[in-house]
């Protein structure tokens, strides 16, 4: 029997299991994908929003600002990139610049600090390659951009070290209750608890409904991106916005903490929870507006695209304790600022757990500090003989658009969550991230991964389940029986 | 530190040809650094024959041709780094490598020989809309997991995209078992090789369709199907064109980019169109002292080609460390004019020219019965008519050095294609 279980492994889920192992708790965190931040937390616009959008008063507003705040903090013991790079929401015309003071009010009643509006000059001395077109824009300096999925694996992997079990590949069918605890059905085991977190993103309802909560209904909102070479990282230094629309925050274009472009949303309400295409339109659609505000985006520097899905539930987040049982709280409706907001949220919700009668004791031996992965690619080199010197495989260059190294690989494979598939590998250590996207390293990292683990090659997948990479071997003759 | 006296680049075609014809021009110690754990670079995993036909005169499979050179490598005393990876390349020929045996290292090269190679565009680069599933791969990373690792990389086929890779891979494939069902190729023509269409297409009865791309990629975990769709003149899908295609794998050959990272971060002036450095008579770049040569500069289609020029490179690079290279500037500009696509090299000093300089090109469209005129800034050269050039065959014409010799004071030679597109 575990004190609680949080359903939902993405970056909220992630998150309240991090915070919750602080206690004298014993957690599961679940998920029915083969890796953590394989949802909505692997497909947004990683964004650190300032917390000018949310109207005062809102669970939006006043997460987005604390968790603005303890993103630093968070980012810091965690070993997470972040960059406080700064906000501007540009402005093309007068209505554009009435939103713009409209919104500076607004996030100065949501206590967002610093914000101020700056004219034609002054912006394009900051951002160069900005369309003439801008007139104005909004300054936030306290935005910033951080790696969604990287916070959420460092989030569960603090969770895991400080005891959290988690469960990955299952899938939860139903929840029975009674009087002292909660019975979580997945596809593989049945999970006793006394507390049920429901994270499940997009599925929150659904999860709800199966204690009979059918208080909120979520609305997946697809929104497509594309990624520019690092070559062109040059483009935007801030987090570029245009002004929001009725679905959302816009178009945007950013540097991402590893020094790509990112380029997109556009949003779109699907009816399928797992629709994750792209569209060519949708591809169209976010490039032709992203020109808008920086005209020398262009489709030659794509190297990939990918779509992910909001949980919009209304206008708010829906953060609370089932009417249905107190002892099942409700985190439904991440969408934007749900990243930004994470570490809140996982205060919260904690606060919500010790309301409904769950004690909670401080953990003589938590250890907040989680060392990531080292990244070659970012040191100096001092440091990179150091690491050699400790170890040669990280002397051996393995993902060469990414200058990752085999150590890294290694070092992956072998956390606290291993990786074992390619996308898990790909999101921890970045190999298969870069320009060729794969193509030259991907039998090296499934040769590494073979080894380590274990695991015949041509068993290894991309992201778990059926998502074999390789269908067999060709013939069993010499090379077969070398490998085996 | 260590210095050499010539440093290549990459252990491929190139980089093999460039390191034997700098020993052979006099640069005592030459050495290649090679990322892989052995020489011969993609030639290695090209195990169908038809390399060697021009240099050898006979059809050597891709790792043959590999190992004659490799050989004379080893009989002329070339240096090699394995499993090494060059991080930097400064402007004044500092090389930062590292791997596994003796850490980072810095090498100072009395020259420089680029030989990077190529990568394949991916699906990314194509911006294919749809899911994201496994089994999808470029032509060239499953050849390497079916003729190097062992592996087959799927059973149902299609492959976007004739490039020659694409051509191989669906033989290759269908002689393993798996069911090859189409190449769609979204131009009205192939960027292969005709011998390659015929071969590896025609003879095993895999359909080529022309003016067809894939519109959308299905399936969640394993890709499940494709959308292929006809496209109009400007490439745009054809509503209403669009057919299902179920299938387990999506190879694309969709293109190949020299790889010029190292390049860049130099400082080296790269041609926006062949996305190469811009290289000289003697491929040397916009850096004195470092030369480049083989699919780093600009994509081949045949490794005899690659050799050729290579070897231009790996002689002038010898010179430039022993100090007889002749650093005045070159004085003639060579012009990709209209119909061709670009030029390589883009300029030439004739006081460096042996006996002839060969110009390498590509025209950008179907040309039957077209001339090809190569002209100064003063008169016309001479006309050459063509019986038919394409975009994935490429062109060469040799100009003689004393013929150049003959007109005057040139500042531009310019090679155009007179006549109409098909």
């Amino acid at each position: 029997m575990y004190d609680v279980v949080i359903i939902g492994a993405g970056v909220v889920g992630s998150c309240i299991a991090r915070e919750l192992s602080r206690y004298e708790l014993s957690i599961c965190l679940l998920d029915k994908e083969w890796d953590v931040a394989s949802g909505t937390s692997k497909g947004n616009s990683a964004i650190v929003h300032a917390g000018y959008d949310a109207k005062p008063g809102t669970l939006q507003a006043r997460l987005n600002v604390k968790g603005n705040e303890l993103m630093e903090q968070w980012c810091t013991e965690l070993d997470v990139p972040f960059k406080r790079v700064g906000s501007l929401l540009l402005a093309f015309n007068d209505d554009d610049m009435g939103e713009l003071y409209k919104l500076m009010e607004q996030g100065r009643t949501n206590g967002v600090p610093e914000l101020r509006i700056i004219y034609k000059d002054e912006l394009h001395t900051m951002e160069h390659h900005i369309s003439g077109d801008a007139i104005a824009a909004l300054y936030a300096p306290t935005a910033g951009v951080v790696c969604p999925y990287e916070l959420t694996i460092a989030a569960a992997e603090n969770a895991v070290i400080n005891g959290a079990d988690i469960r990955l590949g299952q899938t939860v069918q139903s929840i029975m209750r009674d009087s002292d605890s909660f019975e979580v059905v997945t596809t593989e085991h049945t999970i006793r608890a006394r507390y049920v977190i429901d994270a499940a993103g997009v599925y929150a309802d659904d999860i709800a409904s199966m204690i009979g909560d059918n208080s909120f209904k979520i609305t997946p909102r697809k929104g497509e991106y594309c990624i520019l070479d690092k070559a062109k990282g040059y483009l935007a230094k801030h987090v570029i916005f245009q002004p929001p629309t009725a679905m959302g925050k816009g178009v945007l274009v950013t540097p991402t903490v590893d020094g790509n472009i990112l380029v997109g949303p556009n949003a779109h309400d699907v009816n399928d929870k797992e629709d994750m295409a792209t569209t060519a339109e949708g591809l169209q659609e976010i490039m032709d507006t992203a020109r808008k505000s920086v005209p020398a985006v262009s489709e030659r520097d794509v190297i990939t695209s990918f779509a992910g899905l909001r949980a919009v539930s209304g206008d708010d987040f829906v953060i609370k304790p089932s009417d249905v049982d107190s002892r099942f709280i409700i985190v439904g409706g991440i969408c934007s600022p749900g990243l930004t907001s994470a570490p809140a949220i996982a205060l919260m919700v904690t606060e919500f757990l010790h309301q409904a009668g769950l004690i909670i004791d401080a953990k003589a031996d938590y250890n907040p500090i989680r060392k990531g992965i080292p990244r070659f690619r970012e040191m100096n080199e001092d440091e990179r003989r150091r690491l050699i010197a400790m170890d040669p495989a990280f002397g051996r260059v393995i993902c060469r658009c990414e200058t990752v190294t085999e150590g890294e690989i290694i070092e992956a494979v072998n956390r606290p969550i291993p990786a074992v598939t390619l996308d898990a590998i790909k999101r921890r250590a970045r190999a298969g991230m870069g320009r060729c996207q794969s193509g030259f390293c991907t039998p090296r990292v499934m040769e590494i991964i073979s080894k380590q683990k274990g695991i015949p090659v041509d068993g290894i997948t991309k992201k778990g389940g059926r998502s074999i990479v390789l269908t067999g071997v060709v013939q069993k003759g010499d090379a077969y029986d070398d490998r085996t | 530190m260590i210095e050499h006296d010539v440093v290549v680049i990459g252990g491929g075609p190139a980089g093999l040809a460039a390191a034997v014809a700098a020993r052979q021009a006099g640069a005592e110690d030459v050495c290649i650094i090679e990322r892989d754990k052995r020489l011969g670079g993609i030639l290695q995993q090209c195990i169908h024959n038809g390399f060697g036909l021009h240099i050898f005169e006979e059809e050597l499979t891709g790792p043959e041709y590999a190992q004659r050179f490799i050989d004379m490598a080893r009989q002329w005393g070339v240096h090699s780094m394995l499993d090494t990876m060059v991080l930097d390349i400064t402007p004044d020929r500092m090389i930062t490598v590292v791997n596994n045996r003796d850490g980072l290292q810095t090498i100072k090269a009395g020259a420089v020989v680029l030989a990077m190679g190529c990568r394949e565009r991916s699906r990314g680069a194509l911006n294919i809309p749809g899911t994201r599933p496994a089994g999808i791969f470029t032509a060239g990373t499953a050849q390497r997991f079916v003729n190097m690792e062992g592996f087959m990389p799927g059973n149902q086929i299609v492959v976007l995209g004739s490039g020659d890779i694409g051509l191989i891979m669906a033989r290759r494939l269908t002689l393993e078992g798996a069911d090859v069902k189409m190449v769609c190729e979204i131009m009205p023509y192939s960027s292969g090789l005709k011998r390659n269409i015929v071969q590896c297409l025609d003879d095993f009865g895999i359909p080529l369709r022309m003016n067809h791309t894939v519109t959308e990629i299905h399936g969640k975990e394993r890709i499940e199907g494709v959308i292929i769709a006809a496209v109009d003149q400007n490439r745009k899908p054809i509503a209403g064109s669009e057919e299902y295609v179920p299938c387990d794998t999506l190879l694309l050959s969709v293109g190949l980019i020299p790889e010029n990272e190292l390049s860049r971060s130099a400082g080296i002036q790269l041609n926006p169109i062949t996305g190469g450095p811009v290289v000289d008579e003697s491929m040397q770049t916009s850096i004195p002292g470092i030369f480049a040569c083989g699919n780093v500069v600009h994509v081949n289609d045949l490794v005899d080609n690659v050799s050729t020029e290579s070897a231009i490179a790996g002689k002038a690079a010898a010179m430039y460390d022993l100090g007889m290279f002749d650093e005045s500037k070159a004085g003639i500009k060579v012009k990709a004019g209209p119909g061709v696509r670009y030029i390589v090299p883009n300029a030439i000093n004739l006081t460096r020219v042996d006996d002839a300089v060969t110009l390498y090109f590509r025209v950008d469209n179907v040309y039957e019965g077209a001339v090809l005129r190569v002209s100064t800034d003063k008169s016309i050269l001479f006309n050459i008519k063509k019986k038919i050039m394409v975009p994935g065959e490429m062109q060469h014409i040799k100009l003689k050095k004393s013929f150049l010799g003959k007109q005057g004071d040139i500042s531009d030679i310019v090679v155009e294609v007179a006549g109409e597109a098909n």
